[in-house]
Order: C-alpha cells, then structure tokens, then sequence
C-alpha cells in the first residue's frame, strides 16, 4: 500500500470507459472554484467492496472530492471512472452512475413534505420504474434493515437526527446502490446519536458495501475502513490502511491533523 | 337617500348574478392558469437555458412595473392592430392570466430559492431527473413556504378582475356600471356591488386557506408541529 498517494504512480489506470476492476477511479482529477484551486491532481483507485475514509481539515476538498464522483460538482480536468462509465457530461452517463452511486449528507436532506416511507419508495418509483407496492415492500425490508420500520409513517420532522440519518441510509439503499457515499454523516448529530447511524454503516461495510466515506470518527474508521486518506489543500497527503496510518502517519501535516481530532 | 332607494339596485339582481358568475368565472380560470403557469415560468427562471431565463425575467419585468389597465387596453384594443382580435372574455382572461403569472413566478421562485440546495441534491443523488426533482421534490414545500403571499396575490387579482368592465366584459363591476347608469343611483349600485366584492373576497381567501390546509400543506403541517 502506498503512503503517498498525491503522485501520479497511483494513477495507473488507462482513462477509457472500458469496464475495468475498479469501483472508482479518480485519475488527475482537477477542479477549481473560480481561481481556488479546491482538488489538485487527485488519484484514487477504489477497489469493488472497499471501504474508504477520508479525513482532513474543513476546506481541504474531501467532500468536493466525493461530491465529483456522482457529479454533484463537476471536475475541470482528469477523468472519474464509476463502475466502468467514464463521468462526462453526457446527462445519460450521469443518470447512469447515480443509478449505481447512492450518497448520504451531512444534514440527512430528507425531503420534508414526505413521509418516512414516501422518502424511501420516490426515486425507486420514479427513476427504477417498480411498481408501488413493490417499492412499499422494499422500503420496509430497509427500514427494518436500519431498525426504524414503526417510523414508516411519520415526517421527517418528527424524527431524531440519529433516526433521519438511518433513513437516509435506507432511502440510499432502495435505489440497491453498488457504491455509497458519505459526506459527514455523523457531524450534525448529537453524540448519542452518533453511534446508532456507526453501527448501521458498520452493518453495511459488513456485507461488503463499497463505501467512501467523509468523516472525523476515527474509531469507525479504525474499525471498517480498509484504507484512510487524509487531504489537505486540495491534495491527498497520505493514504494507507488504518494501523499504520493512526500509528505511524509519514507526513508531518497528518500527524499535526491526527493530534488535534485524536488529541481531545 | 333612504332603505327604498335600494330597491332598484336589488331589482337588478339577475345582472348582479350574471356579472358575479362572470367575476368568479374570470378569477378561477385566471388563477389555475396563473399559478400553474407562473410555476413553470418559476422553473424556467432557475433552471432554464440563459435565453428562457433573460426571456421570463423581461416577461416578469415588464407585466410588474406595468399598470394592469394598460396591459389589458393593450391585448384587446392594441393587438388586433397586429392580427390578433380576441372577444371581451378572452381577451381578460389573457390579460388576468399573463399579469398573474409574472406575480406567481416571482413568489415561487422566492419559495424555491428559500429550499436548501440539499434538497435538489438529494434528489439528484438519488437519480431523478431535473423535471421531476423540481416537482417531486422542490415545488410543495417551496409553495407551503409562499402559500399565504400566494393567497393574497388571487385575492388581487379576484378585485383586480373588475377593471375587466373597461372593455365590455359583463362582470360585476360591468355590471354595476349598468345598474348606476340605468337608475341614476350611483351610491346604491356601487356600495351593493362594493360589499359583494368584499364578500367575495374573504370567501375566496377562506377557500384558498382550505386549499392549502387541504392540499398544500397536507398532514406534513400538522405533523411538523408535533
């Protein structure tokens, strides 16, 4: 496993739209908000069923990062590969890869006017085309999968932030994603909360869920993650597996990074 | 002036009727087409191609900062000049329509603007097209935002409907008109046809606060005070 992972040599994949072995690939991904310049050269290679944590200072591009690959924000430079469709702006590509790339937030972005069921049954009815009683059933399966089925027919609004984030997760699960994207999902809850949405992430990264997921928990990521990067200013500073990433970080950034969220 | 002196106003109840069927009828027509069409114009304004968005917010510009008698004035007496000769009714039903609609956009698109950006995230995430994201997702709560502004903009145009009289239109003002230069009694018609204006009114805000209790806000308000 490579520490270093801002140079190119990670970067080994051709840039084709050839179905290729990975879940993700980021090859000299650029992107810049006016003149800021927020991802600089990013290359990552997510393998099928991995589970990645990304961490790093507020501003450091992680959630810009992750927002590329479902095309939430679009890159000016390099390429992103999703399960082997190359991310271009051709909108049927991007409808595709979001088929396949379900993404939980930070502040749930539940849809409030919707019941908990309606939240999970909308995009398989809209976008899969399943039949209502169908996508009825499959949202139930999920909410009992999160542990929340009696909240079925209750709003958003009438849930705690732990019980939203499961939603969430579950919503995302409808759409019976290969890839799930986390941006933060712990950061807006309160601390007893967070542990109810980690043990459902846990479950997930468990069933061999491929997962990039934004996030300061370090012990969920000492637990699941296969690999953590750390990003600063736009680049990834360091990658490796957990052990030796927490214990013995190679750049001096990762190390200040670590001392401060591990520190208190 | 005396009770009596009214009695020729009452005498005139059909035409009250008829010119009341005719206001109604104007303001009903007017508002769904108005607010499904100011919906659109909405979406357009946001989400459209630059040429829509520039096209809707001139279209918007023009018919707010425009008196409602002139643009009337213009669609019957002023487009037949370029080929276009609507009748009485129509021609109010389009002026009623396209200055609604300007109003409708712009209390809309503020009720859009006011959804956060996660919503249509969200939905994008989940793979749902633009068009249905924004009428899945973002117009219902976005009208539960600006539904009471949207309430008073239909009242508007409910008492707005009148100034339809000035090109012949047989509603109630027109009618009033009628009955005052029938009878020579002026104050009566006028604070007869007033009060029904006033009693029309508040019926079709009550209505509209049904409507939206009913249809707008669903169980969603009730259940967010919980």
């Amino acid at each position: 496993m490579s520490n270093l992972a801002s140079s190119a040599a990670l970067a080994q994949a051709s840039p084709s739209s050839a179905p290729s072995g990975h879940a993700i690939e980021l090859v000299g991904v650029n992107k810049w908000y006016g003149e800021f310049h927020v991802l600089k050269d990013i290359n990552l290679k997510v393998h099928r069923g991995e589970r990645i944590v990304i961490c790093g200072p507020s501003g450091s591009g992680k959630s810009t990062m992750i927002r590329c690959i479902n095309r939430l924000e679009e890159h000016q430079q390099g390429t992103i590969i999703v399960d082997g469709i190359e991310l271009t702006n051709d909108l049927k590509r991007i409808d595709e890869i979001r088929r396949e790339v379900g993404m939980c937030f930070q502040h749930f972005n539940l849809f409030p006017h919707l019941t908990i069921l309606e939240n999970l049954t909308l995009a398989p009815i809209w976008v899969r085309k399943m039949p209502k009683k169908e996508a009825d059933e499959l949202a139930m399966h999920f909410l009992t999968k999160v542990k929340i089925p009696e909240q079925a027919h209750k709003y958003p609004g009438q849930l705690s932030g732990g019980q939203q984030q499961r939603v969430a997760i579950a919503r995302a699960l409808c759409m019976k994603p290969k890839i799930l994207l986390f941006d933060e999902p712990t950061s807006a809850l309160d601390p007893e909360m967070v542990k109810e949405v980690l043990e459902t992430m846990v479950s997930l990264a468990e069933e061999g869920m491929t997962m990039l997921c934004v996030t300061h928990e370090m012990g969920f990521a000492r637990q699941v993650a296969n690999r953590v990067i750390f990003m600063d200013a736009g680049q990834i500073i360091e990658m490796n597996e957990p052990e030796p990433f927490f214990s013995n970080p190679q750049h001096e950034r990762t190390r200040l990074f670590l001392s401060q969220i591990l520190g208190h | 002036m005396n009770l009596s002196s009214f009695i020729d106003v009452f005498h005139a109840w059909p035409s009250l009727l008829n010119g009341l069927v005719m206001t109604v009828m104007l303001t009903l027509v007017s508002s769904f087409l108005g607010v499904v069409l100011g919906t659109l114009c909405a979406w357009g304004s946001l989400k459209g191609p630059k040429a829509v968005r520039w096209f809707i917010r001139g279209y918007v510009e023009f018919f707010r900062n425009t008196p409602f008698l002139g643009q009337i004035f213009f669609i019957f007496f002023g487009l037949p000049a370029l080929g276009l000769r609507l009748d009485p009714v129509t021609a109010a039903l389009v002026a009623l329509t396209i200055n609604l609609t300007a109003y409708a956009c712009e209390i809309i698109r503020a009720g859009i603007e006011a959804t956060p950006a996660g919503q249509f995230e969200a939905a994008s995430s989940l793979g749902l097209k633009p068009a249905q994201a924004f009428f899945l997702v973002i117009i219902p709560p976005a009208f539960q935002r600006v539904w009471p502004a949207m309430t008073s903009q239909l009242v508007i145009i409910l008492l707005a409907s009148a100034l339809c009289s000035q090109i012949s239109v047989a509603e109630l003002s027109y009618e009033a008109n009628m009955i005052a230069s029938r009878t020579f009694r002026n104050f009566e018609a006028y604070i007869v046809v007033t009060l029904i204006y006033l009693g029309l009114a508040v019926l079709f805000r009550e209505m509209l606060t049904w409507v939206g209790r009913r249809f707008v806000y669903g169980e969603f308000a009730t259940g967010a005070q919980r």
